[in-house]
């Protein structure tokens, strides 16, 4: 798909009802990506879906990134498929912690299990969505592993307890901590960080 | 094993006389049945030991794809926490006397995810351990001698009324 249709892409999306929410559209590895606003995801998605010029009719993914350093420091990442057009588009929003993003499962259907993952791996809220479980950890984990601030070894880990039956959580002990083999060579030897 | 031939004041010809701890142990030692549960890659060298020059069959074992028909389990990969209360029940649903075999360095203690915040360090956190099968993965013929480890010791060590 050459950049021309998806920069006439952007440009008929700069005139469409939804102009208001778009802060940015840009052309960047062969897919539009438009920055919107939080609380404008659905209305956004909505009309990607069903505009004919657009009918981005298929929610190929949707995920986060985990950048603390930024005032904001979760981007919702989705990615739309149009199977007609035959043109891609991401949408990225920003949001902190504490804000609900609204659910899109009213748009998408399959963004149900996504939001849960998401909800599970980085601890994004997703406003008003059906059934925001947990979707990969166990109930009983502690955390968000996809966090940039998660410790690889977690918060808790399982045991099976004998008096109650059950597999319980328990706060982790390590008996050896995780080792780290820096060396950029395996031939520098022990100066070289132990190689 | 202790049968033997009857002395010749003994039984008919064709009757075996020993005693029934020993009949017990070789009937268990020789239908070890398992039930394997796999987890990882190491499923793949499981599947090369029931096959082709180990062919486990010819120990008596037969898998089975359901632990009420087992006396084996061979936990073959990485446990997972969320995987660890099915493993529990499934050991729990195994009919007494029953053995465990941890194959692999996962199974064994978690292995290259010791450190992971979702795999459980090591079975025997869920389930007790007969064997361990050290490797990454084990070969056929490691696992082929862990089982026969076990029949060892299922020889040595387990009686009636375990």
């Amino acid at each position: 798909m050459s950049d021309d249709s998806l920069n006439e892409l952007g440009d008929h999306i700069a005139w469409s009802p939804v102009r208001a929410d778009v802060i940015t559209a840009e052309v960047c590895g062969g897919a539009l990506m438009l920055t919107v606003q939080a609380a404008a995801i659905a209305r956004v998605l909505t009309l990607l879906r069903d505009d004919p010029r657009c009918l981005f009719e298929m929610l190929v993914d949707l995920t986060a990134v985990d950048r603390p350093a930024r005032n904001r420091r979760f981007a919702v990442v989705y990615h739309l498929l149009s199977v007609r057009v035959g043109q891609r588009v991401r949408v990225v929003l920003e949001v902190d912690e504490e804000t609900p993003v609204p659910t899109v499962t009213g748009v998408f259907s399959s963004a149900g299990w996504y939001e849960r993952e998401v909800w599970d791996m980085f601890g994004i809220v997703f406003a008003d969505h059906p059934d925001l479980r947990r979707l990969l950890t166990e109930p009983g984990f502690d955390g968000h592993p996809l966090r940039r601030d998660f410790p690889l070894s977690g918060f808790v880990e399982v045991r099976y307890d004998g008096e109650s039956r059950a597999v319980v959580h328990e706060p982790i002990t390590l008996a050896q901590q995780l080792r780290t083999f820096e060396v950029d060579s395996p031939w520098a030897g022990p100066a070289g960080g132990g190689g | 094993m202790g049968v033997s031939a009857p002395a010749r004041a003994g039984p008919a010809p064709g009757v075996l006389v020993g005693s029934l701890r020993d009949f017990v142990t070789w009937a268990r030692t020789g239908s070890l049945w398992t039930f394997t549960v796999g987890l990882g890659c190491c499923a793949g060298e499981l599947a090369h030991a029931q096959h082709g020059p180990t062919d486990l069959e010819r120990f008596g074992m037969v898998a089975r794809s359901s632990p009420r028909h087992a006396d084996v389990m061979i936990v073959a990969g990485a446990l997972s926490n969320k995987m660890a209360p099915t493993l529990r029940r499934l050991y729990d649903q195994m009919a007494e006397p029953r053995w465990v075999i941890a194959m692999g360095s996962c199974a064994g203690g978690g292995g290259l995810y010791h450190c992971s915040y979702a795999v459980v360090r090591g079975i025997d956190r869920i389930v007790p351990v007969d064997v361990h099968v050290p490797g990454c993965p084990p070969t056929a013929e490691a696992l082929a001698h862990g089982i026969l480890t076990l029949a060892t010791r299922i020889r040595r060590v387990d009686r009636l009324g375990r």
